[in-house]
């Protein structure tokens, strides 16, 4: 393992004491380990918050300041936080009008932030959760734990803290957030497993000529190892299935959204954004908004996601809306 | 014949030790299936837990339980935080402050435990996480707990590895390992696994010998 890491045990702490430094205009680093707002709690405003595990850098804690979450959980390395963190976060941006969390679909991330629900709900912070869930490589049934929540939650925290900084209540927020959701689909591959620091090693192996379709964003496996194809053949292979599951149709206005995983390249992301452009002409459906780069990560993973957002009027002035955030300002 | 918090606290010492020993098993377990970092965040949560071990056996089983599993909680996060948090705290409310635990007593707390296990994780016998092999191993303890308390503890672990191994060739219904659809079969459960672990410490450690 090459890292500029000191040690594993001291990551996350230590990437946080960074941030604390270098945004101090716009966030503070408090115990235990959550990225709060500089000026929250703000009055009247409904807090938004979310979390999850590190390594997805800059979600969640690039993502703090004005327009987008009022405060970020950031757990241990691919492991959701603990309710003491959420809880935390909730009474710091708590501005008497209720709280909203952002919570993505995985066991863990709903069991913590279940229980932190509840202890804010006991000390009397009204919370509403919406789970974000979109990705398309994960067979959705009853008998599973469900979509992975992906890219999409990247466009709900935009969305929904936009409305949030204009004073939308909590319920309105809570219908935004889930309207996004409903929206929204994603797809991921994998060209190179990642590393966990505290592991040391690579997560999966695989050869040069193979790549992972359907990974999500710990560095699991995927849904099936392929051989390597073109960058042309592997937008397809994402694109497609993200499509036809919505379905999103012609005459549909899209936010297109490709993100890198933490080891490729912009260069390459461009590359994958033509293709996907040409794919979304081809079937009458128009870009009204995109985004490219890598905003939602697994460590060092080569590889990108693709999500497409359908987007409304509603959306499309929220998206515009100004966000200063470490990680997304305009 | 009751069972003693500092007897209580050996066990749970003794779990913390093997999930030390087992960290990079769990791992590369969970690695194949999961997201790679079972071995380590049950070990950075039953690390704190032994901290705080030598107060907890002054007091009585219930607060010994419910403190763990609080620790727990605050500690590990992921699924294995609130699951092995619950299974904890639940022994410990059912347990309450009963100075002198007996087997029958332990019996009613370990079905506890496993209730709140399923009630916050939502998951059934099948599905491929720690309640396969938990089910099994709390009902052979409820079947021997009028008898001989080793003969029961043995018999739970047994029966906990049993269910471990009945789910490793199925595909995964809950958790990380459900994203991975048919590849999960033929992996050990990684949360099964250190199920196992803690029927086997609890074995161990309770055992009344000579």
């Amino acid at each position: 393992m090459k890292k500029l890491i000191n040690t594993p045990e001291r990551l996350v702490d230590e990437e946080l004491a960074g941030m604390a430094l270098a945004h101090a205009d716009l966030i503070r680093v408090e115990e235990p380990n959550i990225i709060v707002r500089r000026d929250a709690p703000r009055k009247g405003k409904v807090g938004v918050i979310s979390g999850g595990g590190s390594g997805h850098e800059p979600m969640h804690g690039g993502f703090v300041g004005l327009g987008m979450l009022d405060a970020a959980c950031p757990g241990a390395v691919f492991t959701s936080p603990v309710p003491d963190q959420m809880l935390a976060a909730t009474k710091a941006v708590n501005g008497g009008v209720g709280v909203l969390h952002i919570v993505k679909n995985y066991t863990g991330d709903i069991m913590n932030f279940e229980i932190a629900a509840e202890l804010a709900g006991a000390a009397g912070i009204e919370v509403k959760s919406v789970v974000m869930a979109d990705d398309v490589a994960v067979k959705d049934s009853l008998w599973t734990a469900g979509r992975r929540g992906v890219g999409g939650t990247v466009l709900a925290e935009k969305i929904v803290g936009a409305a949030a900084e204009k004073n939308a209540d909590l319920a309105t927020l809570a219908a935004l957030c889930q309207k996004v959701q409903d929206n929204v689909r994603s797809m991921g591959m994998a060209l190179t497993s990642c590393t966990v620091p505290a592991a040391g090693k690579p997560t999966f192996e695989i050869g040069d000529d193979e790549m992972e379709i359907g990974v999500g964003i710990h560095g699991e496996p995927g849904r099936e190892r392929r051989k390597l194809a073109t960058a042309d053949e592997i937008t397809e292979a994402l694109a497609v299935p993200i499509i036809d599951d919505l379905p999103f149709k012609r005459g549909d206005r899209v936010l297109a959204f490709v993100n890198g995983l933490g080891g490729t390249p912009l260069i390459e992301l461009y590359v994958v954004y033509r293709k996907l452009a040409a794919i979304l002409d081809g079937r009458g459906i128009t870009i009204a908004r995109n985004l490219v780069g890598s905003y939602i990560t697994s460590l060092d993973m080569a590889g990108c996601s693709i999500t497409l957002l359908r987007l409304d009027d509603e959306l499309i002035r929220l998206w515009d809306a100004p966000v200063h955030t470490a990680a997304l300002r305009w | 014949m009751a069972i003693t918090t500092a007897e209580l606290a050996d066990a749970v010492d003794t779990f913390a030790g093997r999930i030390h020993a087992a960290k990079e098993e769990l791992t590369t377990l969970d690695s194949a299936i999961g997201d790679a970092d079972h071995g380590i965040n049950m070990d950075r949560g039953m690390s704190a837990v032994r901290e705080i071990l030598r107060e907890l056996r002054q007091g009585d089983p219930g607060a010994l339980f419910t403190q763990t599993g609080m620790k727990l909680i605050s500690t590990v996060g992921g699924a294995s935080g609130p699951l092995y948090g619950t299974f904890f705290l639940r022994l410990g409310t059912s347990l309450g402050e009963t100075p002198e635990v007996t087997p029958r007593r332990l019996a009613e707390a370990l079905r506890a435990g496993l209730e709140g296990v399923k009630a916050r994780g939502k998951a059934e016998l099948g599905d491929k996480t720690m309640v396969d092999a938990m089910t099994p191993a709390v009902e052979a303890f409820e079947a021997g707990a009028d008898g001989d308390l080793t003969t029961a503890l043995a018999a739970a672990a047994t029966a906990a590895a049993g269910g471990r191994d009945r789910v490793t060739p199925v595909v995964a219904r809950k958790g990380r390992a459900s994203y991975l659809g048919e590849r999960s079969a033929g992996h050990q459960d990684p949360g099964a696994t250190s199920t196992t672990i803690l029927f086997e410490s609890l074995r161990d450690a309770l055992a009344v010998t000579g």
